[in-house]
C-alpha cells in the first residue's frame, strides 16, 4: 500500500492505495467522485477524461500514484462558484448535447481542454479533437454545436437541435 | 412562434443538470455496505464439453468468499425466454435450457462458467485465474447455413438439430405469391447480409444484489430498461422469489438501445449470491465482457425477390431469411426476426402479395436479440435495397418508382397482418426532396469529380411499428407478457404531482417530456411535476422502454391517469364552488364555473382533497391519486424518407458522408428538441452499421471484435451535421396524444440510404456494382470497384 496526496477540484485529497490503483478508481472508489465514468478497458471511450495539471488525461490510463502531488480537475469541479452551470455545461444543456449522460463528463472535460488550446475551433477541428471521446446517443451533432456555441460562435446556421 | 412550455415546446431537459455536474446516480455509483465483488470466469472456447471445474486452489486464495459453478444452480430455474414462435407447419420452436452458469457444455466464447466472490474485484480476478477447467473442445457451429445441414454438430445435444424454428408468413399467401412471380413482367432479386452488431451503450452493465435476512427481502440494482420485467422474469422463472419480496432498481442508466431489455445471468447471480454469501454482491462489466455477454443485434442472411408488372407496379415480394439466435434464446430473441420483421415487409408500398420465410438458427455465438429497431431495420434494408436495384434494372428513377407504389389511402391493411392507421408518404418524400436539394446534386457530383472523388445519392423510405400491442393479440402470437403500460399520478396536498411511470428513461428525457404533457393537461408549471421511474418499490407496475413505446404507450397511460385526477378534482371543485360538476372547466391551473367569474385554484382543490373539512365525504373519498393501465389497440406507424450523399475515394475505397437528410412523420410531437436528438442518435447508429461496425467471429467461434480497438464505433469525425425535419405529421388515431414514437427511426431508415448512395457513386464511374454488404469499409468498396 502507498500513500498518495493530490489536489482535486481545489481541495487536498489523500488516500492509502494499492500500487496498481488507477486514477479513475481512486477518484470513484476512494474519493467518491463518481462523475468520472469508466466506459471501456482499452482507453478508447474517454468517459473517464479529467485534467491533470491542466492537461486532458484519460484517468483509466494513469496510476493514481503517478498523480501524486498533481492538481486534478474533474466534472464535479466545473460548475461556477455559485453552483450554476459553466459556459460549456450550459451550452450542452441549451443545445441538447447529451442524452444518457454517461459520456458527458468526459465530453465536457475534453471540450474545456480544446477551448483552452483553441478558442475558436471550426466544426472539423471540434470533430477531430473529439476523436478520443465516444458518444453512442447523440450522433455528435449537438455536442459539436454546443462546443462551438460555448466558444462564443454563432451556431444559428447549424441545423436546429 | 415556438411554445415555451407544455406539449410542443423544446423544454430544456431537467435531467441534464445532474449529468453535467457529475452527480448522476448510475448503478456503478451505488455501493452497499460490506459488499463483495464477483468476477465471472468465462469460456474462451466456442463449443466444448465441460468435464470438470476445479476450484480447490482458488477457494483458498486471499479474500475469496465463495466460488460458484453450474452445480450450485442445478436446483434453480434457467434463463427464461419471453416469446414462443410457432413454425410454418404448426411446430413450436425448439427452446434449449439456458443455465445461469454453464453445466455440461460451454456454447459460446464468454459464457460464464464459474463466479468468484471475493472481498475485492482484484482478489476475485486473481482467484479466477487459479480455477482449473477441463474442457474438451468440440467443432464450433458458426455459419448459419452450415448449421442446418444434416449431421452438423449440434449446439444443444438434446434438441433435434440447430433449427430453432422455420416460420412462414403469411403461409396462406405462399401459393399466390409464387404464382405472381411466374406471371411477373420483371423480377429483381438480391442476396444480402445484415451484419451482426453490438449495441454498445456507453455504460457497461452492472448488477448489485442485496439481501435482508431479517425481512427475507431481495434488492437488485441493475442497468435495465425495464426493472419490472426483470423482477417478474428473475423472480418467477429463475430464483423463485415472489414479487413482494423482490425489489429491482434501475436508477440512471447510461443508454440501452435494446441490449438492456433482457434478463441476464449476472443479475440472477448477484441476487442469488447475496443471500448465499450473506453480503451484497456487485458485478461491473468491463467493455470486453460486454462484447461477449451483452446480447448482439441483427445478423440476418437474406434472399429477397420483388415482382413487378409491365407498368412497374409491385405485384409480389418473397423473402428467405436465416436469422442467428446465437447459442441460447435471449429474452425476446424469437420475436425479432418474425413479428417485428415479417410484419413490416410491406414497407410503404401497396404490394398485394408477400411471403416471408425465416429460419432461426442456433450457433456457437453470443445470443442475438433486439437492438435499436429490432427486425425493422432488417426489413427496411432488404426492401429498400431491392427496390433501388429494381429501379436501376428498369432504368427508372428510384424516387418515381417508390412514389408510384406508395400506399396512399389509410387505414391500410397490409398482406402481412398489420393495419397502418395514418401516413402520408408523398408528403415526407416532398419534404426530403426539398431538404436534400436534389436539383443541385449534379453540380455537386461534378465538383466532387473535379477533385478526384465519386459522388453518389441514395434515397429510401421506411416504415416502422412502435409500441407493440395489443396484449391479447401478442399473446396469440407467442408473447409470454402483456404489452401495456401503467402510470400512477399522485397529487400532493400542496398541488405538486408525482407521476410514477413504468416507462424507463435512459437518455430519452422522459423526466422532461412526460412532465410537459401533464403540465399542459392541468395548466400548471412543469416544475410542479416530478417523473419517477426505475424502481419497482416506487412504481407499481411497468413493462419498460423498448420498441419506441414510451410516449405512445407509457405516455398514454399517464394521460389516462391524469384524466382520472382531473375528473376527481373537478368533483371537488364543484363542491367548493357550489356548482354543477358539468359546469366546471379547468384552464391554466384553475377550476372555474362556465360563464361566471367564480373560480378556485388548483392548489386549493388539492389541499381540500387532503384536508377535507369542506368536502363531499359522502360522495367521494379524500385523497388524489389515480392509476391507469393502457393497452394500445394497435401499433403506431411512424414513416419517412431519408437521403444520403457520399463521396467515395476511388484510390482507397473510403466513403465519407457529405450530406444526410431525414424527413420523418412521428405524428404529434411533445418536445421537438428531444425528438430531433433521438433521430440524430439513430442516424449515427445506422450509418455506423452501414460504414463501420461489424461484430466478427472466426470459423472457430473466436470473437474478433471484442474491444473498441477492433469494433469500429462511429466517432465525431465519421459523421456530418444532419438535416432533420418532422413537420409532416399525421397523428396516430388510436392513442390520446396522437403520437407515434421516434426512438428507432434513424437506425431503421439510414443504412439503405448509405448503401444506395455508394452503389450510385460507383455506378457513376461505370462500375457494374449492384450491391456491397455492410459495413462498407474501404477494402470492401475498393474490392467492389476492381
Amino acid at each position: 500500500m502507498a500513500q498518495v496526496s493530490m489536489t482535486v477540484n481545489g481541495k487536498s485529497a489523500s488516500g492509502e492505495i494499492d500500487g496498481r490503483t488507477l486514477l479513475s478508481s481512486f477518484l470513484r472508489d476512494d474519493l467518491k467522485l463518481t462523475g468520472t465514468h469508466v466506459g471501456c478497458d482499452t482507453s478508447q471511450c474517454g468517459a473517464c477524461l479529467v485534467h491533470v495539471d491542466g492537461v486532458a488525461v484519460k484517468s483509466c490510463t494513469m496510476l493514481a500514484a503517478e498523480a501524486d502531488g498533481a492538481e486534478v480537475d474533474t466534472i464535479e469541479g466545473q460548475a461556477n462558484a455559485d453552483g450554476s452551470l459553466n459556459v460549456i455545461q450550459q451550452a450542452f444543456q441549451d443545445h441538447h448535447g447529451l442524452q444518457c449522460g454517461f459520456c458527458t463528463p468526459g465530453m465536457v472535460m475534453s471540450a474545456a481542454a480544446l477551448l483552452k488550446e483553441n478558442a475558436n475551433p471550426s466544426e472539423s477541428e471540434v470533430r477531430s479533437y473529439l476523436e478520443g471521446n465516444i458518444c453512442r446517443c447523440t450522433g455528435y451533432h449537438n455536442i459539436v454545436k454546443a462546443i462551438m456555441a460555448a466558444s462564443g460562435q454563432d451556431v444559428s446556421s447549424i441545423a436546429a437541435e | 412562434m415556438p411554445k415555451d412550455g407544455g406539449i410542443g415546446a423544446s423544454s430544456k431537459r431537467r435531467e441534464d443538470v445532474r449529468f453535467l455536474t457529475g452527480v448522476g446516480n448510475y448503478t456503478d455509483d451505488i455501493n452497499a455496505h460490506g459488499q463483495a465483488h464477483v468476477f465471472f470466469l468465462r469460456s474462451d472456447v466456442a463449443h466444448g464439453k465441460l468435464n470438470a471445474v476445479d476450484t480447490t486452489t482458488a477457494a483458498a486464495m486471499p479474500g475469496v468468499v465463495q466460488i460458484f459453478t453450474g452445480a450450485d444452480f442445478e436446483a434453480v430455474g434457467g434463463m427464461p425466454c419471453g416469446w414462443q414462435v410457432t413454425g410454418k407447419n404448426g411446430e413450436v420452436m425448439q427452446e434449449p435450457k439456458h443455465p445461469v452458469l454453464a453445466s455440461e457444455k460451454v456454447r459460446h466464447v464468454g459464457e460464464p462458467i464459474a463466479a468468484v466472490v471475493a472481498d475485492t474485484l482484484e482478489q476475485a480476478r486473481d482467484a479466477a485465474e487459479a480455477i482449473l477447467l477441463d474442457i474438451t473442445e468440440l467443432p464450433a457451429v458458426i455459419d448459419m447455413k452450415a448449421a442446418v445441414v444434416a449431421n452438423a454438430p449440434k449446439v444443444h445435444d438434446d434438441l433435434a438439430n440447430n433449427l430453432c424454428y422455420d416460420w412462414g408468413f403469411v403461409e396462406e399467401n405462399k401459393a399466390a405469391t409464387d404464382k405472381a412471380f411466374l406471371d411477373a413482367a420483371h423480377v429483381t432479386s438480391l442476396e444480402l447480409v445484415n451484419n451482426r452488431l453490438v449495441a454498445n451503450p456507453m455504460e457497461p452493465r452492472v448488477a448489485l444484489g442485496e439481501y435482508s435476512q431479517g425481512t427475507d427481502e431481495h434488492t437488485l440494482y441493475t442497468t435495465s430498461q425495464n426493472p419490472h420485467v426483470i423482477r417478474l422474469l428473475m423472480g418467477a422463472f429463475v430464483l423463485g422469489i415472489p414479487e413482494h419480496k423482490l425489489r429491482v432498481v434501475s436508477p440512471d442508466v447510461g443508454g440501452g438501445f435494446g441490449t438492456k431489455i433482457f434478463h441476464y445471468q449476472e443479475e440472477a447471480f448477484c441476487t442469488f449470491a447475496a443471500k448465499a454469501c450473506k453480503r451484497p454482491v456487485k458485478w461491473t462489466s468491463s467493455r470486453t465482457e460486454a462484447f461477449m455477454s451483452d446480447a448482439h443485434g441483427r445478423d440476418h442472411v437474406t434472399k429477397i425477390e420483388l415482382a413487378l408488372d409491365a407498368d412497374n407496379n409491385f405485384t409480389a415480394l418473397r423473402t428467405d431469411t436465416y436469422a442467428n439466435m446465437g447459442a441460447y434464446l435471449s429474452t425476446f430473441a424469437p420475436s425479432v426476426p418474425t413479428w417485428l420483421h415479417g410484419t413490416l415487409m410491406a414497407g410503404n408500398y401497396k404490394t398485394p402479395l408477400i411471403y416471408v420465410n425465416v429460419k432461426a438458427v442456433f450457433t456457437n455465438t453470443v445470443p442475438v436479440d433486439a437492438y435499436r429497431g429490432a427486425g425493422r431495420p432488417e426489413a427496411t434494408f432488404q426492401l429498400e435495397r431491392v427496390v433501388d436495384k429494381a429501379a436501376r434494372e428498369l432504368g427508372v428513377d428510384p424516387i418515381a418508382l417508390r412514389r408510384q407504389n406508395f400506399i396512399t389511402e389509410f387505414p391500410y391493411a397490409t398482406p402481412v397482418a398489420v393495419e397502418y392507421d395514418t401516413g402520408d408518404y408523398h408528403a415526407t418524400m416532398d419534404k426530403l426532396e426539398e431538404m436534400g436539394d436534389f436539383s443541385g446534386f449534379e453540380a455537386r457530383r461534378k465538383a466532387s469529380e473535379a477533385s478526384g472523388k465519386l459522388r453518389g445519392l441514395g434515397v429510401n423510405c421506411y416504415i416502422e411499428a412502435c409500441g407493440i400491442a395489443p396484449s391479447n393479440l401478442v399473446g396469440q402470437l407467442g408473447a409470454r407478457a402483456g404489452l401495456y403500460e401503467s402510470a400512477t399520478v399522485r397529487v400532493n396536498a400542496t398541488g405538486g404531482l408525482v407521476v410514477m411511470t413504468g416507462s424507463h428513461s435512459h437518455g430519452q428525457g422522459h423526466e422532461t417530456a412526460f412532465a410537459q404533457v401533464v403540465a399542459e393537461m392541468i395548466g400548471i408549471d412543469e416544475s410542479m411535476i416530478e417523473i419517477v421511474h426505475g424502481d419497482t418499490a416506487k412504481v407499481p407496475m411497468g413493462m419498460g422502454t423498448y420498441g419506441s413505446r414510451s410516449i405512445a404507450v407509457g405516455g398514454s397511460a399517464m394521460v389516462r391517469a391524469t384524466e382520472k385526477i382531473i375528473n376527481k378534482a373537478k368533483k371537488i371543485a364543484s363542491h367548493l364552488l357550489e356548482a354543477s360538476e358539468s359546469d366546471i372547466e379547468l384552464k391554466d391551473g384553475a377550476f372555474s364555473v362556465a360563464g361566471t367569474d367564480k373560480s378556485v385554484a388548483w392548489g386549493d382543490v388539492t389541499l381540500a382533497a387532503y384536508v377535507p373539512h369542506n368536502y363531499p365525504l359522502e360522495e367521494i373519498e379524500p385523497g388524489l391519486e389515480e392509476t391507469a393501465f393502457y393497452d394500445p389497440s394497435n401499433f403506431t406507424y411512424p414513416a419517412g424518407a431519408y437521403c444520403c450523399e457520399v463521396e467515395v475515394d476511388p484510390e482507397t475505397g473510403k466513403v465519407s458522408i457529405e450530406r444526410f437528410a431525414a424527413a420523418d412523420d412521428f405524428g404529434n410531437i411533445i418536445n421537438p428538441m428531444i425528438v430531433t436528438g433521438q433521430v440524430h442518435g439513430g442516424l449515427a447508429q445506422g450509418i455506423g452499421q452501414a460504414l463501420l461496425e461489424n461484430c466478427a467471429y472466426d470459423e472457430n467461434g473466436q470473437l474478433l471484435s471484442a474491444s473498441y480497438m477492433d469494433y469500429a464505433m462511429p466517432r465525431a469525425d465519421d459523421l456530418p451535421m444532419f438535416s432533420v425535419d418532422h413537420s409532416c405529421q399525421t397523428p396516430c388515431t388510436h392513442n390520446p396524444l396522437g403520437v407515434k414514437g421516434c426512438g428507432e427511426a434513424g437506425a431503421i431508415g439510414s443504412p439503405p440510404a448509405v448503401v444506395n448512395a455508394v452503389v450510385d457513386a460507383l455506378r457513376s464511374a461505370g462500375k457494374d456494382v449492384t450491391h456491397i454488404d455492410m459495413p462498407l469499409s474501404p477494402d470492401r468498396v475498393w474490392a467492389a470497384m476492381q
